[in-house]
């Protein structure tokens, strides 16, 4: 009798040096670039040469403790900044190229381009319809029938036509906060940005009206390059394709969202996102 | 396990803590309860085989004490990062610890019908694979106690040796089978037996690949040291 192994090569070896790739999601090509932003409040520096892309249709989260210069580098992205005597920002920030923090461009026209919808819900003090139509009446000259059409695409489109298109000319201000922050982003969408900045967009709102914008937002990045500061570290996790974590205006870790938060690079990005930080 | 600093909750620190104290027990029972079974085959003892199948419920019960601490501290704490990774670790070695301790209690019993038997040969082989299984135990759940990757790293790279051993041990059995037709029942317990011991050599080598990723956030290659090719093994009658 006679014992034989009818197979060949199973005496390989696996060659421990080798390590699996980081697993990585693919990021689009960028639609705005950052290339080595300073910005000046006075003479205090609150952004020191960061460089960062947002990658088109997209969702890049923003993290890091209060006054890393999240908040801060949303505001240059759209040139909020301008309004305050003092405030400076050197670099590039290259939007089709053109370099959209350099002087001479045109503030209104940048900012129906990249909208911005803030931590509290600012509707304004007038009706639903007229909320949406402000802007837009801004930057196009539409008939009644092409701007009826726009409020109520920018209203399905922030998943609120449902809930108010028998109310359209009832006051905004007697909607509940989850549906005026859904509101701002009808409004903000409304003009077709390409990018839209969302600065802690849930944190004034409760866990369900926190989820329909994470919904929305999920919704939106097929069409709109999209940046979101949150405090919410599971929030940026759920939300974000790409992360970037910022420490005394420092950009300390960009990655994808599964990296960041399952095995960050930086000992610093660790102790932030397990709460270790000293 | 990976983090140096403090966590600023100190009843999250005390949660990691006390999953990592709940880990090294339960490893040193499932230790404990292998080094009992081996000592039930090798040295007879049949007190020891004894202790080895008492030991399996306890060693159950403490999985599931893993197991539900894991789900109270990923409902609670939505760990990241480095702790997510301990965490999810936790749940994977428990279960790699569990299946061990089954193998050996399984091994135990064998042993009681063994001893029914005289074998006409000695089991030098099965002992020295259950010195090298052993090893391969102590040192992983050593390395889980002090998150140790290079200890890890040995233990996956040995797993090999012991699965060279098992295809030797495996083809001297058939041998004797063959000799002798009263071999087949003692014959077929060992073989189990030593399928047992190169399955705990595999969840050992698991166990590594765990520690690691649980460490470093880098996965081992999938490619493992694999060496058993006893699946492979056919028996043919050689005629005159």
């Amino acid at each position: 009798m006679s014992i034989t192994n009818d197979t060949e090569g199973q005496s390989a070896r696996a060659n421990v040096g080798q390590m699996e790739a980081r697993s990585s999601a693919t990021l689009n090509a960028p639609r705005l670039a950052i290339k080595n932003v300073d910005f000046y409040y006075g003479a205090n520096k609150a952004l020191k040469g960061i460089s960062l892309n947002l990658p088109e249709k997209q969702v890049t989260g923003m993290i890091g403790p209060s006054g890393c210069g999240k908040s801060t580098l949303l505001r240059v992205l759209n040139r909020m900044y301008d309004l305050y005597p003092g405030q400076r920002a050197t670099g590039e920030v290259l939007l089709d190229g053109q370099n959209i923090i350099a002087p001479g461009v045109d503030l209104n026209q940048l900012r129906s381009r990249i909208g911005m919808v803030f931590q509290k819900p600012t509707p304004f003090p007038m009706s639903i319809y007229d909320n949406i139509a402000f802007g837009v009446k801004l930057h196009e000259k539409l008939t009644k029938a092409q701007m009826d059409e726009r409020v109520e695409w920018s209203l399905s489109h922030a998943a609120l036509w449902g809930e108010v298109k028998d109310r359209l000319s009832a006051s905004a201000m007697g909607m509940s906060g989850g549906q005026q922050q859904r509101l701002c982003i009808a409004r903000t969408i409304a003009t077709r940005p390409e990018v839209i900045l969302f600065d802690e967009p849930t944190s004034a709102l409760d866990p369900i009206s926190t989820l329909k914008i994470e919904e929305l937002i999920d919704e939106l990045k097929h069409q709109f390059t999209i940046a979101i500061v949150t405090h919410n570290m599971q929030q940026a996790a759920r939300c974000a394709d790409q992360v970037a974590f910022f420490y005394l205006g420092e950009l300390v870790e960009v990655s994808t969202a599964s990296q960041m938060f399952t095995a960050p690079r930086e000992k610093r990005t660790q102790e932030y996102i397990t709460g270790r930080f000293g | 396990m990976p983090n140096e600093a403090e966590h600023i909750v100190k009843s999250y620190e005390q949660e990691l803590k006390r999953l990592a104290t709940l880990l090294t027990e339960m490893g040193g029972m499932v230790e404990h309860q292998v080094a009992d079974a081996l000592a039930a085959i090798i040295t007879k003892d049949s007190n020891a085989a004894g202790q080895a199948v008492e030991a399996d419920p306890k060693v159950d019960a403490a999985e599931r004490e893993v197991e539900a601490f894991v789900i109270r501290l990923l409902a609670l704490r939505q760990p990241m990062a480095g702790d997510l990774r301990q965490i999810v670790g936790a749940l994977k070695i428990t279960g790699d610890l569990e299946r061990i301790g089954d193998y050996a209690a399984n091994i135990a019993k064998r042993s009681i019908v063994l001893q029914q038997f005289s074998l006409p040969y000695t089991l030098s082989g099965l002992a020295h694979m259950s010195r090298l299984v052993q090893e391969n135990l102590k040192n992983v759940i050593d390395a889980v106690g002090e998150s140790d990757t290079d200890r890890a790293l040995d233990v996956w790279r040995s797993d090999a040796v012991i699965d060279d051993i098992y295809n030797a041990l495996f083809r001297e059995l058939i041998t004797y089978m063959m000799e002798d037709p009263r071999n087949i029942t003692p014959c077929t317990h060992l073989l189990f037996i030593a399928k047992n011991l190169e399955r705990i050599g595999d969840h050992a080598t698991n166990i590594a690949e765990t520690l690691y990723y649980a460490v470093t956030g880098e996965s081992l290659l999938a490619t493992r040291p694999k060496g058993d090719t006893s699946a492979y093994a056919v028996v043919r009658p050689v005629r005159d």
